[in-house]
């Protein structure tokens, strides 16, 4: 006969490690009084030892003046700015590494990655070359390779000169390769040019209208109408159309080469190329080993059966293989470009001036404030990362799976 | 009617006739993975064309016309226009050890092979399992053979846990006649982690001293700047990979806890280390770290740089062992309840066994990115292989040389690299239970 017994509801000291419900409230209690501690004795420290420095806690070093250069930069600066905007200067250059890099990798490896499938045996064994010689040695290396290649292959600006230069522009002299970057056709705004921008973000909405006009349309009649070609339509003709008729306000200005240097253009250091290539060929490697795992992930009688219903090839592709290889293939590849985005503070080898090299670089050397620039550079590489996996999440909300 | 000769029966079998040659052998196989069709074709000789220019350059640049002996790049370029491999010859050891003093060499060397030792009970199921014993030893032994000093350092250091021990020990047997088992066995356990912290912070150097004092056995110590080259990346990555792999399965149990303030420090901590580049973390190490600790205390570059890589990729192991507890059926965690295990026995007999299995790739490549990552200690002055560059391109000698030096140690890290991706598919073979 098993008895029950209650002696009374009181709670006794024991309960606290044999009770369940009350023992997860001993534990929390114990290790947040721990982390507490903790983080007491760390902030405790950090107070003692800046005050032993004699140094204070505070980002009026950001207002002063900055004092040393930036060469390659998309807004205006000089060395009178204050170390803010040196800040934004290398936040922005971060941004436009990151973005050119996030956009090639996923190009280079989309391509690597359906061609390591290919039935094509050499082609299939050249990308596992390829992929396993990028994978397997670290970016810093290849940073600095290619960054070696553009100063040691390339020639030199004074190559162009003279009556039988050794060396050429490619395309007419829009692209000028030199061992010090390269340059590329500046465009000039003219009169009337915003007309034509405004002209193209209004064709850019339009597309997205029609297409969901088309898709709505095609759900109530079934009648399927030629979207691909009508969307490209509508993203240039009008644009176009407006670029002539208003007497082709905006121009390009071409690299010329003046004295020792070329100069006009948009100049593009060596560094900021090399950083560029490395960095879409290290994360294109990785890119096409996720490519490829999500197509391998759609099984084959996916497709199979999508022939049995009678649709043609490019429509299984892009109604029942894409759709589902997608869903395998984004939230990894938005995790590779969060690390090209961490990646790209490697710039500080190769003199790159992204945020590391101005924030956590010469700023923080010119001042001192150590733990405020560090704070800072942490704080922006966390906001990036954040809304990137932001991004993530509300995407895979989106795709997922509705099971019952 | 009758017919007057018989049918043919056949008497036995008449043999294959052999498939025609379009169809089997080397032939068929080209034409059906080489030129099956046109742009098959055109990707072929595309192919075979970019083979042939890289080799072209490689082959003779790195083969034919290399030069082993000179002295100089002057020397090199005048005998011969292929690689200046007698860069490599002369500076080898460097890229070796660093800096590291030329008599004390056979110390990391003794250290690397003790780690092989070391290591064949972790990695192959085949070794005897007592070895497991001397592999906990190791990271003493290796941390006395390269740092030296006296022997009483690391011994008085591993002494520690012995020491929580018999504390552990002693506290319970007393605790146990007083009052409740599972209140005295609390007690008892954080009894014994505060004394092993309190013998490491106070009773060490201590101890150290004074044993040396009584008998002074010990190696001449070398200093942390002096170590460097692929040496350090080895000591980095490899206390790095071992530390971080426990380290990485509690966060993440940590983040799948029901106790949600342990789940909300976990959370929190995976996060900020993955939000972050590495180098801002070094960053920490150089100069942040010592801020937050007691005025006066300096540690090692190399011990700060360890933990904070530690604390990296143990953040980046926990996400990849978190998606190896959620790929696992729920089913199992029930089963195991079931079977009424508790919860450290459950994850310890059940469930980890199966989540570690399916994370092995993830947990490979975590160990991989580790490794590559240490070539970053460069931006805080360390002379890790890239390092080195600096002090050989500085002297006149062999000023400029720039692609032998890169191949070289981008071979160094492929073999290794390489060599684990190898291994986590043995492993994964190894532990297929043939489920799928």
């Amino acid at each position: 006969m098993a008895v029950i017994s209650n002696d009374g509801d009181g709670f006794r000291l024991g309960m606290l490690v044999y009770d369940t419900r009350y023992r997860s409230y001993t534990i929390q209690i114990f290790a947040l009084i721990l982390f507490m501690l903790a983080v007491a004795w760390l902030l405790d420290n950090a107070i003692t030892n800046l005050a032993l420095l004699g140094k204070t806690f505070s980002f009026g070093f950001l207002f002063e003046t900055a004092s040393y250069d930036i060469n390659q930069r998309l807004i205006d600066y000089t060395s009178t700015d204050t170390h803010a905007r040196a800040a934004i200067v290398g936040i922005l250059n971060t941004l436009l590494v990151a973005f050119l890099g996030c956009i090639t990798a996923t190009i280079i490896g989309v391509i690597a990655g359906v061609l390591r499938l290919s039935n094509n045996w050499l082609i299939a064994r050249l990308m596992t070359i390829y992929v396993e010689a990028f994978r397997n040695i670290p970016v810093l290396i290849w940073i600095l390779i290619t960054v070696a290649v553009i100063n040691e292959s390339l020639p030199a600006p004074s190559g162009f000169r003279g009556a039988d230069p050794a060396a050429s522009p490619f395309l007419g002299g829009m692209l000028v390769l030199t061992n010090r970057g390269f340059y590329i056709p500046a465009p000039i705004w003219g009169d009337m040019s915003m007309a034509v921008v405004a002209v193209f973000l209004l064709s850019i909405v339009a597309m997205f209208v029609f297409r969901r006009w088309a898709r709505k349309r095609q759900e109530a009649t079934g009648e399927i109408l030629p979207v691909l070609r009508i969307s490209l339509a509508i993203f240039f003709l009008p644009t176009l159309l407006a670029f002539f008729a208003l007497g082709m306000p905006i121009t390009l200005e071409y690299p010329e080469l003046k004295g020792f240097n070329f100069q006009g253009g948009v100049f593009m250091r060596d560094s900021l190329i090399g950083l560029w290539l490395a960095l879409s060929l290290y994360t294109g490697a990785f890119t096409a080993e996720i490519v490829r795992a999500g197509i391998l992930s759609v099984s084959k009688g996916q497709s199979e059966a999508a022939f049995a219903l009678g649709l043609r090839p490019n429509r299984t592709m892009n109604l029942v293989v894409l759709p589902q290889a997608l869903r395998v293939i984004v939230p990894p590849l938005i995790s590779q470009y969060l690390n090209l985005t961490k990646n790209s503070s490697l710039a500080i080898a190769v003199g790159y001036m992204d945020v590391t090299g101005t924030l956590g670089g010469i700023t923080m050397n010119q001042t001192g404030k150590a733990m405020e620039c560090i704070l800072l550079l942490m704080t922006f590489y966390l906001i990036a990362s954040l809304s990137i996996s932001s991004v993530m999440n509300w995407y895979n909300e989106r795709v997922k799976l509705r099971e019952r | 009617m009758s017919t007057s000769h018989e049918p043919f029966v056949a008497t036995g079998d008449i043999p294959a006739s052999p498939p025609p040659s379009s169809a089997v052998g080397p032939i068929a196989w080209v034409r059906q993975n080489l030129f099956s069709s046109v742009s098959n074709t055109v990707m072929t000789l595309l192919g075979i064309y970019v083979i042939y220019s890289l080799l072209a350059s490689v082959v003779p640049w790195l083969l034919l016309n290399s030069v082993w002996n000179a002295s100089s790049l002057q020397d090199c370029r005048s005998i011969d226009n292929g690689a200046c491999l007698a860069v490599i010859r002369e500076r080898y050891l460097q890229f070796i050890y660093g800096f590291y003093p030329n008599e004390e060499r056979w110390r990391p060397v003794v250290a690397f092979v003790l780690m092989l030792v070391a290591l064949w009970p972790v990695l192959f199921a085949g070794a005897p399992r007592k070895l497991l014993f001397g592999s906990m030893l190791y990271p003493a032994v290796a941390y006395w053979l390269i740092w030296g000093g006296t022997i009483w350092g690391p011994i008085a250091v591993m002494a520690g846990p012995i020491v929580g021990i018999i504390v552990y020990r002693i506290v319970d047997q007393v605790l146990c006649r007083l009052m409740d088992e599972g209140i005295a066995g609390i007690l008892a356990v954080s009894g014994a982690v505060l004394v092993t912290v309190a013998w490491w912070l106070f009773a060490v150097a201590e101890v150290d001293s004074a044993l040396a004092a009584v008998l002074d056995i010990g190696l001449e110590p070398v200093a942390s700047d002096k170590i460097g080259g692929f040496l350090l990346s080895l000591i980095i990555g490899v206390s790095g990979i071992a530390g971080s792999f426990p380290l990485g399965i509690a966060l993440a149990l940590g983040r799948r806890s029901n106790l949600i303030f342990i789940k909300a420090i976990c959370t929190g901590f995976i996060e900020f280390i993955r939000g972050v580049p590495l180098i801002t973390l070094l960053f920490v190490a150089s100069v942040l770290l010592q801020y937050f600790l007691p005025p006066g205390t300096t540690f090692d570059l190399i011990l700060r740089v360890v933990i904070m890589v530690t604390m990296f990729a143990a953040a980046y192991m926990a996400e990849v062992i978190r998606g190896g507890l959620a790929a696992l059926p729920k089913g199992q965690y029930e089963a195991a309840d079931a079977l009424g295990l508790d919860y450290w026995k459950s994850m310890r007999l059940i469930i980890l066994p199966q989540a570690l299995k399916i994370s092995i790739p993830g947990i490979v490549n975590t160990f991989i990115g580790l490794f590559k990552d240490t070539t970053l200690v460069i931006v805080i002055g360390m002379l890790d292989p890239v390092g080195i560059l600096g002090p050989i391109r500085a002297d006149q000698n062999w000023n400029g040389i720039v692609w032998e030096l890169y191949g070289f140690i981008g071979i160094f890290f492929f073999i290794f690299c390489f060599g684990m991706s190898r291994y986590s598919l043995y492993l994964e073979r190894k532990l297929q239970t043939g489920h799928r």
